[in-house]
């Protein structure tokens, strides 16, 4: 199996008609992902390149049975696209939209915690079952259909992860960008829940960056929890504190969140951790050989 | 973005958040005139920079002047005016090269009893706003939090509905506030809970938060940080921002929406992507180099971007050699490598150029810069990009 998504997921795109939007539906379902519809409201009723676009989640749902949702919305109104989604009863809601305000976060992760929607994102490339569902902004050529659970605060540090385990010939059972925001819908704990569970995925790959203690809290939650081999890499060993490296989530306050704490937590859980970025496929290796 | 401590207590003072009298000055003469229409007799003339620690900061060349001083006469409000504007002031959050004081707050006094912390922050594990106090206020919270975390009391609140009653009753307890000052508190904490939603904050710290001797609660200081994605919904804010606390470099890349650091090594970079900008930053250090800046093009970069990217990389006198690192998703490999032609005749490079892509239209990216007669090392993978740039930045 994967997890999330597979190629019985249908998805809508709210904010299709956007250039943004306009541009990775189309790339999605080029991929093969079944992009069923979208919606931007005030344009129901026209299409884009022949896929419907609705007024409402609600009314989308309805006629195209969608249970995914990608959403490309400005930052001012992403919260409310996610409480849309979430009350038309979508199942996996990936937000992509940089740039959300935190507090409209607060509002929202409540809301989504106490429903049945899984959040990825927001700020995220997206989730991708290579081979099956891409729903996201990632280059779909990069991956092959394979055994590796890959998880990520960062983008493009996702793209080259992806890369290195598709060059080892391991390949990846789906990968998920999580965001790189200080509130995301989706945390690395929820993910080695859904891992550890499916048959797929052999091995996990798991790369943080510093900031926040999500990666310590993985650590410990994976050394009692997890019995897959995992393997880890942390962004920013170099960067100094309370600067903002780029993504709002990347800053280190209070001598908090340094990489060099989130390693020593990752090995103490016995976790592979990659000493560069070049050494992330390898380190999945080293996991495997490990267990 | 970061405010000035008498910007926040101006907006503290119209949310119904206590604060003293206070006018800010940027001459000694105007000091000496707000101290003078304050009506004294004691006043506290206060640097007014980006950074904390100004009470124990001193200016440089002159380690007798502190960056705040209390003053009781006109005399000493101008001595103090003239020992910091336009001298540097280091404090232990500015960095040994410290910041310019073009302000300084003349600020009333008051008859204090009792310093107290207080800070609102958001906690991402909770995802909540939460708000910290502590008995130990108007010293470093940092080491209150390091040495003594018992001190330091937490409430979370959801920020539609801010802090509840028996919340603050929980803090008065802990704090040791009882009777009039409790009765203060009541009226204090909810407001500055407010205020932080309110305004979108990301920070509001107030060390010390005072206690007077009747009663009255207070706050001495207001350290405020608004939450950048934000400020679409708070226009007016926009207008305290000041630039001459900002990087000048990093001011310019904002304008491109580009998001860059800068650091203090050799090499410059170029990537797409936060993380991958982290790490690249991260692998240079392995293979012994030391990074220039931390650069990130986003996702949708444009010829226009990549080449003010260059501009500023190239304008600091520092920077011996550029690292250019694409993983392609949103942006494409031909855009890059497009951007990085024209950059080449605009700006011109003087320093070597080691150039990695991979990713959307990565064959063809390639093909470009190959038929260009641009001078640049090829990278096959971020190890040997890391390290050919590292041989070449010298």
């Amino acid at each position: 199996m994967s997890i999330l998504v597979d190629g019985n997921t249908k998805v809508i795109c709210q904010g299709i008609t956007g250039n943004a939007g306009t541009f990775h539906t189309l790339g999605c379902r080029d991929y093969g992902t079944q992009m069923v519809g979208g919606v931007t409201p005030g344009k129901g009723g026209q299409d884009v390149e022949g896929i419907p676009v609705f007024d409402t989640v609600e009314e989308a749902v309805d006629k195209t049975g969608a249970d995914a949702t990608m959403i490309f919305v400005p930052p001012p109104f992403t919260a409310d696209a996610i409480l849309e989604a979430v009350d038309a009863g979508i199942k996996v809601i990936s937000a992509i939209t940089e740039g959300v305000p935190v507090l409209d976060m607060v509002r929202v992760y409540e809301k989504v915690k106490a429903s049945d929607s899984v959040l990825i994102g927001p700020n995220c490339p997206g989730i991708i079952t290579p081979g099956a569902c891409k729903i996201g902004i990632m280059p779909g050529y990069i991956h092959n259909p394979g055994k590796i659970g890959v998880m990520s605060r960062s983008g493009t540090l996702t793209y080259e992860a992806v890369w290195q385990t598709s060059n080892l010939g391991l390949g990846q059972s789906t990968c998920v960008g999580l965001g790189g925001d200080p509130i995301v819908g989706t945390n690395f704990i929820d993910l080695l829940i859904r891992y550890q569970e499916d048959d797929q995925t052999e091995a996990i790959l798991m790369i943080g960056e510093i900031g926040g203690s999500a990666e310590e809290e993985a650590a410990a939650f994976a050394k009692e929890n997890v019995t897959k081999p995992v393997a880890a890499f942390i962004a920013g060993r170099t960067a100094p504190p309370g600067k903002r490296m780029g993504h709002a989530g990347a800053i280190i306050s209070g001598g908090k969140g340094t990489a060099d704490e989130k390693v020593a937590a990752l090995e103490a859980a016995g976790i592979v951790v990659a000493p560069t970025p070049a050494d992330m496929g390898d380190a999945v290796v080293k996991a495997i050989a490990a267990k | 973005m970061k405010i000035h401590e008498y910007q926040g207590k101006e907006l503290f003072r119209q949310a119904g958040v206590p604060v003293l009298e206070g006018i800010v000055a940027t001459s000694p003469d105007d000091a000496v005139a707000a101290y003078e229409k304050l009506g004294g007799p004691i006043a506290v003339v206060k640097s007014q920079i980006h950074a904390g620690g100004r009470g124990k900061g001193t200016v440089k060349d002159n380690p007798d002047q502190r960056g705040v001083v209390v003053c009781k006469s006109a005399d000493e409000v101008r001595q103090a005016a003239e020992g910091l504007l336009g001298k540097t002031l280091v404090t232990i959050q500015t960095g040994p090269e410290g910041k310019t004081v073009n302000q300084v707050f003349v600020e009333a006094g008051c008859s204090i009893a009792r310093e107290l912390y207080l800070g609102i922050v958001l906690d991402r594990a909770a995802a909540k706003p939460v708000l910290m106090a502590s008995t130990e206020g108007g010293v470093e919270i940092e080491k209150v939090a390091e040495e003594t975390p018992e001190l330091i009391y937490k409430e979370h609140f959801d920020p539609a509905i801010g802090l509840e009653a028996y919340q603050v009753r929980k803090l008065c307890k802990k704090l040791g506030i009882s009777g009039p000052a409790a009765k203060a508190a009541f009226k204090f904490m909810p407001a500055i809970c407010r205020f932080f939603v309110d305004y979108d904050c990301s920070l509001t710290e107030i060390n010390p938060l005072v206690i007077t001797t009747d009663d009255q609660m207070i706050a001495l200081d207001a350290k405020v940080t608004f939450d950048s994605n934000a400020l679409f919904r708070h226009k007016d804010l926009l207008e305290l921002r000041d630039l001459s606390e900002e990087e000048p470099s990093e001011v310019q890349a904002g304008k491109f929406g580009l998001s860059y650091v800068k650091l203090d090594g050799n090499i410059g970079c170029l990537v797409n992507g936060a993380g991958l900008a982290m790490s690249t930053m991260d692998i240079i250090k392995y293979h012994g180099g030391e990074p220039a800046n931390f650069l990130d093009v986003g996702g949708g970069a444009n010829a226009e971007q990549v080449t003010e990217a260059f501009r500023i990389l190239l304008s600091d006198p520092g920077c011996k050699g550029v690292l250019v690192n694409i993983f392609g998703g949103i942006a494409r490999c031909t855009t890059i490598a497009a951007a990085l032609i024209e950059a080449s005749q605009t700006v011109g490079f003087n320093v070597p150029l080691v150039v990695r892509l991979e990713g959307t239209e990565v064959e063809e990216g390639r093909k470009m810069l190959a038929d260009s007669d641009v001078d640049i090392i090829n990278a096959t993978d971020i190890t040997d990009a890391a390290k050919k740039i590292v041989a070449a930045a010298v």
